[in-house]
Formats: C-alpha cells, structure tokens, sequence
C-alpha cells in the first residue's frame, strides 16, 4: 500500500482544496453543458401537455390571468383555436393536484393532462384516465357554465371515482377554476 | 485478491441489499416499479464505480483525518453530474426517481465502498469493485421491483401480465416495500 | 428485575388450555355467525368457510414445509382467525376469493412469520383484514342493502354503511337504534349485530377467558368521546371544510366495528396487555384512536387500525404496568 500523507494542518488544507476546485469546476462545465438540454426538455414537456389538450395549432402566446399561466393557441391563418390553462389547489387526497386544461373558443372542455399529482396509486391516480372522452366520468365536450360539473353525490352530473370521491371533487374544483380563468381570458 | 472474487463479493457473497444491508432507504422508496428499481441500481452504480475509481487513485494524497469529507465531496460531484445529466436527456425517468437521486450521496454503499475497499485497494479492482457492488444493488432493487410492481399492479416493466386485475395496491405502497423486501431477504439469505 | 419475565401465570401453558381457550372463543362466535348468514345469506356462509379452510391450510402447508414442525391445527386458533377475518370484510361476492388472500396474509405475515400463535405482536386477522382494505379499496368498501332475512342474491344493489355516510358529511336517516343493535345495517359480515357479539363476549366473561376491562375501557372511552363531539352546537363540526354530522355516542358504537373489536379482537391475548390497569389503557387508547380516525382520518371506520396500533404499544404498556402478583 503506497504511503499515506500525513495529517499536517498545510496537507489537509492543500487536499481539501484541491479536490473541491476540481469538483467545482467540473460540476461547473457540466451545469453549462447541460443547462440547455435541461431548458428544452422542460419545454417540450410543457409543449407535449399543451398539444395533448388542444386542437392542432400553429403557434402559442402566453399570457398569465388570475395568477394562472394560459396559453392562447392559434391556427396558420392566425385565428384563435382555444386555450390551455394550467391550474391547481390543495384539496386532493394527497395534496398539490396541478392540471393543463384546455378549453375550445366556445368555453369548452377539449382535453386535460395531469401535470403534477400525489393520489393513491390505483384509486385517485385513475383520474388521469377517468375524466378523459371514454373515461366512466367524461368531461370531455362538456362546457362547465352549462353543465354541473360537479360528482353527482353532490348533485352534479360528473362519475366519481370509485372510491376516490375527494380526488373527483378536488378535480372538478381545478376544472371549475379554470374555466372561470377562462373566461376571463375573453377570447 | 483475484478479479472473480471481488465479482462473486459485489453479486453474491456480500450483497449490499440482501447481506450487508445498506442503502434501505433507496432500496425501499424506488422500487415501486421494475424500471424505477434497475434505473436507481445503474444510476448508483456509476457513481460507485466513478467514486472508488477516483478514490483509489487519490488514496495516497488524502490525509487520513479529512478523508470522510474528501470522500464525500468526490460522491457528491459524481451524484450531481448523474443527476444533471438524467434531468437533461431523461426527464421522465429523473420525475419519477426525483429526490432519491440526490440522496445517492448518503446512500451507505458508496460511503461504505470507498472507506472499505477503495482507499486500501488499486484503480482496477476498486473499479471492479465499484461496478459489481453497484450491479449487486441494482439487481436486487430490480428483483424487489419486479414482485411489487407485479402483485401491486399485474405488470412487469410496464407489459401486462396478469389482464385484467387491478393488482394488491398495497405493494405499490410504502407498507409493500418492507413486506416484500423481507420475505425476499429471507428466500436469498435462504437460498445462499 | 428481570425484564424477560413479565408473564402472567401460568409461565407454561399447555396445549390442552390453549386449545380448549381457542374452542371456546369458536363457540362464542357461533351466534355471530348465524346472524350473519340471517342477514347476508349464501355470501356470509361461502366467505367464513373459503376463509377457515384458507387459514387452517396455510398454516398447515407452512407449519410442514417451511417451518418443518408438528402441526397446531387443530388447536383452533386458526379457526378463530379465519371467523374472524371473514367477519371483518363485505358480503359481497367478490369477497368469496378474496378473502383467500387475506388469509394468507393473516396467516403468513401475521402470524406465522413471528414464529406462530403466541409469538405474534398483530391480532392476525386484523392484519390481513387492513391489507385487504389498503389493497383493495373499492371491493373492501362496497356493501350490500340489507333487506330481510335470508337473501339469496345480495350484488344488485350496494348500499352504504350508517358511517359512510357520516363520513360524507350526510345522516343515515332510515337507521334505528333497534336496527343498529340487531344487526339490520350496512356493514361487514360480522360486526351488524350487537346483539349477537354480546351474547358470546358473556360466554367468554362467563368461562372467564377474557376479562371486563378491555371491552368496557373500549367502548366506555368511544362513547364518552362521542358524546364530547355530539354535544358540539347542533351535533355538527366542521371537518376540513365540510359540515359534518356527528353520530350519537349510542350510534357511535351500535354501528361499525367497535362491538366486534372491542369483545373479540382487542380482547386477544396473545396481543393485549396482562396486567388489569394494562387492559385498561389499552381499551380506552383503542376507543379513543378508532374515533379519532373516524372523525379526523381518510377512512369511517378506524376500529382496525387502533387495535392494530395500540397491539404495537402493548409491550410498552407491559413493561410500565406488571401483573400484580410479580411485581416486585
């Protein structure tokens, strides 16, 4: 075994530094390298969750309403084609439910994509399924200032999840939010 | 100390998972599924092999009473580039593994390798060591991953197996993961 | 002193007693049982067999083959765990087959896995009942209407438990009192009928096999607790936002498990503390916490998770409060 240096004051300093600055550099070349890919993925995440909840579209302008971001779509011939709101609240069973709801010009529901959830595996993480267009509790078409989108053990005419009727309410909660923000976009 | 020795050791004999018991937390909290296990196995296993490589190399110029955080600043690089590098090119996989990629670095293994074994041991078999450790941990994070997501949800890597069935919801939750990794403990331990 | 020895008599139990205890607690769930099939039919008698016959194979295939020893079958035991568990889960047909799981876990995990009856810290049946309930929450939370006696096909319809619906926030009208005590309510197999549960916890109190002081702490401390919520301003709180209606504290223990639990699984020896001040913390910690999880928790009926919990803390309570005739 080679021979150890010894544990001198100037020895410890010397190592210790040494060996942070090279870390540090290195992490710092790779953060410079990375943070572009890093950025993009972000991006396309965002980009991917707005095409999944709205019709074709050409291009996107963002604005932010009511504290929420939405993202106003229009098509080649630059008409407005709907918008896609991110919106979210804490009354899921197990916390921050974060949805993209996209709404067509009528006002709408077109599509929804859970963005960031905490439900119980197999009970209120169905709602990524439930509420879509063959989903047992479609909202899909349904414009919310027309019909009661709530669950119907509230009256309403929405499905709940089986066994999950907190992550259905707190659902339709977000639903509800954005398509207020929505019509405050006033498109 | 002969190569096939230290594979045997890192696979079998002094299995991190199953023998040493180190790293519960990862071993626990990522299996929920069989990807998440072997991605958390392989992304710990670079950083293994990385950190002892480095570590053997630097061995003789650590003095031996800074080594611990010598040691950890060296894991700790290794676990931010994995880290940096899975959130740009596999940012699904890094939503899902989240927090525990950054918790490699006080995962026991790493420490334990490169205290244990990398810092008494030459470049080349500190590597094998690291690689083969890392390869321990990672197929028994796939194994516990593979019978929770299969009793949890009737699928193995995503396919269905069994159609149909919604699967016993409690091995996908924190509860099935310390079931399941005892009754495995005692049929490895059993079968060794 | 030493810390090992906190038993009560007798140190050596023979199997004779053992087996005789466990025979007898058999007997004392007959009258659950029957009332049970009165009321949910084919189901109820289908589920208790599928769920005797899975607990005693289990523990017979595991006894023989894994851990290679004479088996104990026949001592009742697990008997009493596969009644038990079968009464603790909806008569509904899926239950049929399912339950077969349960009783592999109650079983396996529960209670083999320590080394077998009387080495366990979980009432067992208990254990495989809350991995039901966690595995498969809709099936464990669908309940068939009781209507009449004798049904033959109870899955058409699925009703509500007196507190499920509590837990919604709404109140279970058409629920007497009378209905609650007889067993004509919603609710697992074996836990509608008080009356029934009654007249085996008074076999049991009678051949002295268990002792007052669990079932009385337990019901005694739900029931005040009750009152204390039911004589907020008109029998209502707010709970997260939502009104909710509180249930009256005869209610409060007439529906759900607390009968059940109270007479025949916190009373489980092997689980339960020894000593009498023992038994009686732990009823009144199991009675206080089943309310809590009821009024406060994610689910209406917390009697399996506080026994579950207070079976955790009674070798802390043994070691604070030792039989009397050892203490030093």
């Amino acid at each position: 075994m080679a021979k150890k240096a010894p544990s001198t004051l100037l020895n410890m300093l010397l190592s210790l530094t040494a060996i942070a600055l090279v870390a540090a550099a290195a992490l710092a070349a790779l953060n410079g390298a990375t943070a572009e890919p890093i950025a993009k993925a972000q991006q396309a995440k965002v980009e991917s969750a707005i095409s999944a909840v709205l019709p074709s579209f050409a291009r996107i302008e963002d604005k932010t309403v009511d504290g929420c971001v939405c993202h106003v779509a229009y098509n080649e011939a630059d008409e407005c084609v709907g918008a896609a709101i991110e919106a979210g609240n804490d009354k899921g069973f197990g916390g921050h439910l974060q949805l993209m709801v996209g709404f067509d010009t009528n006002g709408v529901v077109y599509g929804y994509k859970i963005l960031e959830t905490h439900e119980t595996p197999g009970l209120g993480a169905k709602a990524d399924l439930w509420f879509q267009k063959d989903g047992k509790g479609s909202i899909i078409g349904k414009d919310p200032a027309s019909a009661n989108l709530t669950v119907s053990k509230d009256g309403g005419e929405v499905d709940a999840i089986t066994g999950s009727t907190i992550t259905s309410r707190a659902f339709l909660t977000v639903i509800s939010d954005a398509a207020n923000t929505f019509q405050h976009l006033n498109i | 100390m002969k190569a096939v020795d230290i594979i045997r050791n890192g696979l079998v004999k002094e299995n991190p998972t199953w023998v040493l018991i180190l790293g519960m937390c990862p071993t626990l909290a990522t299996t929920t599924s069989a990807v998440n296990g072997m991605s958390m196995g392989l992304a710990t296993t670079f950083v293994l092999m990385m950190s002892n490589i480095v570590i053997s190399l630097l061995k003789s110029v650590i003095p031996d009473k800074v080594r611990i955080p010598a040691f950890i600043v060296v894991i700790a690089s290794f676990v931010t580039i994995v880290e940096m590098v899975m959130k740009a090119y596999l940012p699904s996989l890094y939503d899902s593994l989240g927090l525990f990629i950054s918790l490699i670095v006080v995962n026991c293994i790493v420490l334990g390798r490169a205290e244990a074994f990398a810092s008494k041991n030459n470049a080349w078999h500190s590597c094998l060591d690291g690689i083969f450790m890392g390869l321990g941990f990672t197929w028994a994070l796939t194994l516990v991953g593979i019978v929770r997501e299969l009793l949890g949800t009737g699928c193995i890597f995503g396919h269905s197996i069994i159609g149909g069935a919604d699967g016993m919801l409690l091995f996908i939750l924190p509860p099935g993961g310390f079931l399941v990794l005892g009754l495995l403990m005692a049929a490895v331990n059993r079968l060794r | 002193m030493n810390i090992l020895n906190i038993s009560g008599s007798p140190h050596v139990h023979s199997d004779e007693s053992t087996r005789r205890i466990m025979w007898r607690v058999n007997m004392a769930l007959i009258p659950t049982l029957l009332v049970s099939i009165a009321f949910f039919g084919l189901n109820a008698l289908l589920i208790s067999l599928v769920s005797v016959a899975c607990c005693c194979l289990f523990q017979w295939m595991i006894e023989k083959w894994i851990m290679k020893v004479p088996s104990t079958v026949s001592d009742g035991s697990a008997v009493v765990t596969g009644l038990l568990l079968a009464f603790n889960v909806p008569a509904t047909a899926n239950m049929i087959w399912l339950v077969a799981i349960g009783a592999l876990v109650a079983i396996g995990i529960g209670k083999m896995s320590f080394g077998g009856l009387g080495k366990n810290p979980f009432n067992p049946a208990l254990v495989g009942r809350v991995f039901m309930l966690i595995s498969f929450p809709v099936q464990m939370t669908t309940w068939p209407v009781v209507n009449g006696i004798f049904p033959m096909n109870l899955d058409v319809v699925t009703g509500a438990t007196p507190l499920g619906v509590f837990k919604e926030g709404g109140f279970p009208e058409d629920v007497t009192l009378m209905d609650a005590f007889l067993g004509h309510i919603g609710g697992s197999l074996g836990e509608v009928s008080a009356l029934a549960i009654l007249l085996g916890a008074a076999y049991l109190l009678w051949k002295k096999i268990i002792s007052w002081h669990i079932p009385v702490a337990f019901i005694g401390t739900a029931a005040l607790f009750s009152l204390i919520l039911w004589l907020q301003p008109d029998h209502t709180m707010m709970i997260k936002g939502v009104l909710h209606h509180m249930p009256d504290p005869l209610t409060a223990i007439l529906t759900g498990g607390v009968m059940l639990g109270a007479c025949f699984m916190a009373t489980d020896m092997v689980t339960s503390p020894m000593s009498k001040a023992g038994q009686l913390i732990f009823g009144a910690g199991c009675g206080l916490l089943t309310i809590i999880i009821r009024i406060w928790g994610a689910y209406p009926e917390g009697v399996s998770f506080a026994i579950l919990l207070m079976n955790a803390v009674t070798p802390l309570i043994n070691r604070g409060f030792h039989p009397k005739r050892f203490a030093n």
